[in-house]
């Protein structure tokens, strides 16, 4: 018994082959020096680069409890590489892929950083997704000097000239989120949920600042769960107490389910309570379900549901390949994006050399994005726009609010330690 | 905060308190007779209630897919199927593994910790890695409110009265049937049960394939609470021992008085301290009760 089934499989491959390859049209539209240039220019730092073949690599968490999350960021990357290599490639070279799988453990995602690094010489790596993975590989990568392209949201609080961080940093996601709350649907009091560890911890503090000092609201309460908890009764009981004007939540995993499963039993719905989370995207949408979210809303940079030309080509070449009951959630887009930024930057840069690379990253501008325009900070994160979006009952998102503008990555925000 | 408030608030909790211990012997009963009287340390017990779980959501799939007519009542079914299923797995199990290494209770550890990995990969590879829920009817979702500002989960009664349920089975069956007979002939003394003619061998196997049913229609009922993914077994597997070890090992009531102990000083604790600080309170408890009462709450008083 299957849940995703192979639907795709009835695709004809050329109607795939088409599909895939229209998304990646308006791709063409950027900056192209394809020209083929002598191996001995672009490479001078013994990378895997030869005249037909440059080689990168992918490190994600394929089995084990992260590969929950992680598997949409491995098809997003792989569909990347795919479109690039249909256009010809990254300075004229194919791009071959090595995949490593970090087992959702933190020791082997170090192991396979340091093989894919100094055995394989990968050009750049596409890889991790938990906070404690990326901490884990980023010795090794500044002391090998490779190139990450890191997919996920994440606390901030970390700049690496090893790292180029296509997620949202905490402040991005937050404080537009906070402000809507307030703005939109005047909030005053909010009540602070999370699951145990560093990033709803980190989020949380960014949330009460902004709250108390900002805002001049109130936090009337800040809860956390072990990961994996199920039992959420007494924190029910607790918020019908409190009585807060705005529910802002960090609950992840498996304790996602459980936790809106139990507001809803204990009938805390989308119309009676507002609640703002940081952390369901389309992918755990899927397993929350429609009924129990419907009306509570999502702070992120994307949602499968965006309406622009780049996101339905985007959204059509994905189903293409991986059938058409696959959802995209915020990371997986982030993921998209990793491969055709390191193609801008190394066309840019007319070499693979990875001080190169990350020196031509700077300002580099993504106008494809599906996510719309992003552009690279000196600071290595992106700017890009931040989002609101509701809940439906048949578990999809409908974008409610947008900030008017790209939001500049701060990822040491001051006034917020 | 008016009276009525505060009223409201502390029925909700100890109902919360009572769903909270309907949930934790549910996941001890079927280990307290796989554990409790037949000494082997199970350590794939979670992944027979994940084999439960599944069973439900495969028959949301089905129906779903076969006959939308018969969405709202398809449950109690699948809950049946649910304990085949887990009883039929168990019995494999049994007769494939366990049979052979009675002698040996560490060894089952490592054979079950086996057994419980080899499981969970079979899950990745035949449903996939992503936490699936099944759809539940409509008349277990949203909650009952007798008054305004009073809601009590109607999944959380409908745990409460299944545990009722299969608790007074398991009673019923363990000290009012032949098979519980047998089971407890054979717990108490294996050569003289068998030299009155037991077939201890098949009590044994019956023995653990009920329990492991048992885990089945424990992981059924908490699709209602919670998603099921193919690691979900480890999250339940440490709560289910401390259950039956803390209770007594041999004693089906000290299972039940266990449950309802921690389920009421954690649930208390979690309202008036953090989530967490909860959790570490209600294990220091734990320890330091085993510590001047090793044997658990109730000890059997048979000589083993």
């Amino acid at each position: 018994m299957k849940p995703t089934d192979n639907t795709a499989d009835t695709y004809s491959p050329q109607r795939r082959q088409i599909l895939q390859v229209m998304g990646a049209l308006p791709l063409l539209a950027m900056p192209g020096l394809s020209f083929a240039q002598a191996t001995a220019q672009v490479n001078t730092t013994k990378l895997a680069v030869t005249d037909k073949e440059v080689t990168v690599g992918q490190l994600h968490s394929s089995t084990g409890t992260m590969a929950i999350s992680e598997t949409g960021s491995i098809q997003a990357e792989q569909l990347a590489i795919e479109q690039i290599n249909a256009l010809g490639g990254v300075l004229g070279r194919k791009i071959r892929l090595i995949k490593e799988d970090g087992a959702s453990d933190w020791p082997t995602f170090a192991e396979k950083a340091r093989k894919l690094l100094i055995n394989d010489h990968c050009a750049a790596i596409f890889g991790c997704w938990t906070s404690a993975s990326r901490k884990a590989v980023l010795p090794i990568f500044e002391k090998e000097n490779g190139l990450l392209y890191y997919p996920t949201f994440y606390e901030g609080l970390e700049q690496s000239k090893n790292v180029i961080y296509t997620g949202q940093e905490a402040t991005q996601q937050i404080l537009y989120g906070l402000d809507w709350a307030q703005k939109e649907k005047n909030a005053k009091s909010f009540f602070l949920i999370g699951s145990d560890y560093i990033w709803p911890r980190t989020s949380m503090k960014i949330a009460r600042k902004h709250i108390e000092n900002f805002q001049k609201g109130k936090v009337v309460g800040e809860e956390y769960y072990p990961l994996g908890s199920t039992n959420f009764g007494s924190l029910v009981n607790k918020i019908k107490l409190q009585k807060p004007d705005c529910l802002f939540v960090a609950v992840v995993g498996g304790s996602n389910v459980a936790f809106y499963k139990a507001l809803k039993a204990a009938g805390i719905t989308g119309v009676k309570q507002l609640l703002l989370t940081i952390s369901v995207t389309e992918d755990e949408l899927t397993g929350v379900g429609g009924e129990n979210f419907n009306g509570f809303y999502a702070s992120m940079k994307y949602f499968q549901s965006l309406e622009n030309e780049n996101n339905k080509k985007f959204v059509a070449a994905f189903k293409a390949k991986y059938g058409p009951k696959a959802v995209i959630g915020d990371v997986t887009q982030a993921s998209y994006l990793g491969p055709w930024l390191w193609k801008a930057a190394v066309e840019k840069a007319r070499s693979f050399d990875v001080d190169k690379v990350v020196a031509a990253s700077a300002n580099i501008e993504l106008t494809s994005a599906p996510e719309g325009y992003v552009k690279v900070d000196p600071n290595h994160h992106l700017w890009s726009k931040s989002r609101i979006a509701v809940g439906l009952p048949d578990a999809s998102f409908k974008v409610v609010s947008e900030s008017p503008n790209l939001i500049k990555p701060d990822p040491f925000p001051k006034g917020y330690q | 905060m008016t009276p009525s408030d505060i009223f409201n608030i502390t029925l909700m909790q100890g109902f919360a308190g009572l769903s909270l211990f309907a949930v934790l012997l549910l996941m001890g009963l079927g280990l307290a007779i796989i554990f409790g009287q037949m000494g082997v340390i199970n350590m794939a017990h979670g992944e027979f209630m994940t084999i439960g779980a599944y069973t439900v959501y495969l028959g949301s799939v089905l129906t779903a897919e076969y006959a939308p007519e018969f969405m709202p009542y398809y449950f109690p079914f699948a809950i049946v199927a649910a304990f085949f299923f887990a009883f039929i797995a168990g019995w494999l199990i049994e007769w494939g593994l366990i049979r052979f290494l009675y002698q040996r209770p560490l060894d089952t550890l490592l054979a079950t910790w086996g057994v419980s990995l080899a499981i969970q990969q079979i899950f990745r590879t035949c449903v996939g890695p992503k936490e699936v829920s099944p759809t539940l009817p409509d008349w277990l979702l949203g909650s009952w409110a007798p008054s305004e500002g009073l809601d009590i989960p109607i999944n959380g009664i409908f745990v409460l009265s299944l545990t009722i349920l299969v608790t007074l089975g398991v009673v019923l069956a363990l000290y009012r049937s032949r098979w519980g007979l047998r089971v407890r002939a054979t717990v108490s003394n294996r050569v003289m049960a068998n030299a009155t003619g037991i077939d201890t061998k098949k009590t044994d196997r019956l023995t653990f394939a009920i329990g492991c049913g048992i885990a089945g229609i424990a992981g059924a009922a908490f699709t209602t609470i919670g998603s099921t993914g193919p690691t979900s077994g480890q999250l339940y597997i440490v709560d289910a021992f401390l259950v039956v070890t803390f209770g007594g090992t041999a004693s089906l009531m000290g299972t039940v008085v266990s449950a309802f102990g921690i389920a009421q000083t954690q649930s208390i604790s979690e309202f008036f301290l953090a989530g967490s600080m909860a959790k570490v309170l209600t294990l220091s408890v734990i320890v330091l009760i085993l510590m001047i009462r090793p044997q658990g709450l109730f000890a059997s008083k048979v000589r083993h």
